[in-house]
């Protein structure tokens, strides 16, 4: 998209902001993919890894998702102010908005038009939200390995959907998990190479000894 | 609105949020018991109308009744503090958490932290994936969903087109297109 290049950071961080406030509907979590645009594709603040964690936190948190990630993006890029002027960017319209329009709330929640808009957005939201499944699905093969990574998935799938658990616990599971994985990660692989090493020991050992019975 | 009411304001809206556990929806019945219940800062009726203009308008609905509560019960003061309480602590809760992570940034238990919450945060974007596809086929029905989404796909996928465009292109056809179509 040919946007006129923006230079000022605030202003970015505003401009970025205002757009997810403006056209996230669906509830809370339909802006995490317009805010992961922003930030990852379209001005390349941070890597997706960083977002990945980000919004794994700000899940493991309480309160509304979307200023949450506005405040912390805004604060990454320009400290306090810049989380201030982030967040507003982002609540400010709405909220003028609902002040506004209460008047012609019974027109506006009943009027076909708005219905009808906010149904059709809905389609491209699951769209943004499934590719950023797939993606970060691939993330996880890629750094953990096929079976581990399958594996996750469906430990992750089966706390959060079958168990029912709070998602912030299970966030919270996984990176304690974490924490120690690259030291597992090295151990098994440390104890893997001797295990390896010690058999090939045995396997020449024992070939050396096969030989002197089979002369005897 | 005297400054006892403005502190109420603070306490109420900070509660309701600092409890919210699990984005917007969760938070709604906490409201409600500060707003209606505890403070009687609007009626039952007046509530289901706020939820209601808040549902056709984008955004976080908990700013959004947090405005607007906020501005009837103080005006512009009023507003600033409910906002303030419903979205300071949590977003000085994730700054505070990321600056301790980001100082580790190299160590490898950050790494692994980094690398174990992908598969949670694929999963979840699949189980919203799948509600959203419910909740547009509920709205709209499977062939416009499934339509919308294949157009969707192809834009944002293969010619790179920028989401706000693609969804201000939905609301178009949303609000010129669907209103006409046989119910």
């Amino acid at each position: 998209m040919s946007e006129a290049k923006i230079s000022n950071p605030y202003l970015q961080l505003s401009w970025a902001m205002m757009k997810t406030g403006v056209l996230g509907y669906g509830g809370g979590p339909s802006v995490i993919p317009l805010i992961r645009y922003e930030a990852v594709t379209h001005y390349k603040w941070l890597e997706d890894e960083e977002f990945g964690e980000i919004l794994a936190l700000a899940n493991a948190l309480p309160g509304p998702i979307a200023t949450k990630m506005a405040a912390y993006l805004g604060y990454r890029k320009k400290g306090v102010l810049g989380a201030v002027v982030s967040v507003l960017a982002h609540i400010v319209p709405s909220g003028i908005a609902m002040v506004a329009l209460l008047s012609a709330v019974q027109w506006l929640s009943g009027s076909a038009v708005v219905q009808g808009m906010i149904g059709a957005v809905i389609p491209v939201i699951a769209v943004m939200l499934g590719v950023m499944a797939y993606e970060f699905g691939e993330k996880a093969v890629k750094g953990l390995g096929l079976y581990v990574g399958i594996g996750s998935f469906a430990l992750a799938f089966g706390l959060l959907q079958l168990a029912e658990l709070h998602p912030a616990i299970v966030i919270i599971f996984f990176l304690a998990y974490g924490a120690f994985h690259m030291r597992m990660k090295d151990a098994w692989k440390k104890r893997r190479e001797e295990r390896l090493l010690k058999r090939g020991q045995d396997e020449r050992l024992g070939q050396k000894e096969g030989v002197t019975r089979g002369l005897d | 609105m005297d400054w006892i009411e403005w502190l109420q304001l603070i306490i109420g809206f900070f509660i309701a949020n600092v409890l919210g556990y699990g984005g917007g929806p969760a938070s709604i019945p906490l409201m409600y018991r500060e707003v209606v219940t505890n403070h009687a800062w609007s009626t039952p009726e007046e509530f289901s109308n706020i939820l209601a203009l808040g549902n056709a308008l984008p955004g976080p609905i908990a700013t959004k009744i947090a405005a607007f509560v906020g501005y009837d019960v103080g005006g512009w003061a009023g507003a600033i503090a409910a906002l303030a309480a419903t979205v300071v602590p949590s977003a000085a809760a994730l700054i505070i958490l990321l600056n301790i992570l980001h100082k580790h940034r190299q160590s490898p238990s950050v790494k692994g932290m980094t690398l174990l919450v992908q598969p949670v945060i694929a999963i979840m974007m699949l189980v919203l994936t799948w509600q959203m596809g419910e909740s547009a086929i509920e709205s709209i029905g499977w062939l416009q969903s499934l339509l919308i989404a294949a157009v969707a796909f192809w834009l944002m996928q293969m010619r790179k087109v920028h989401p706000a465009i693609v969804i201000v292109g939905a609301f178009a056809y949303g609000g010129i297109v669907i209103p006409h179509l046989p119910a």
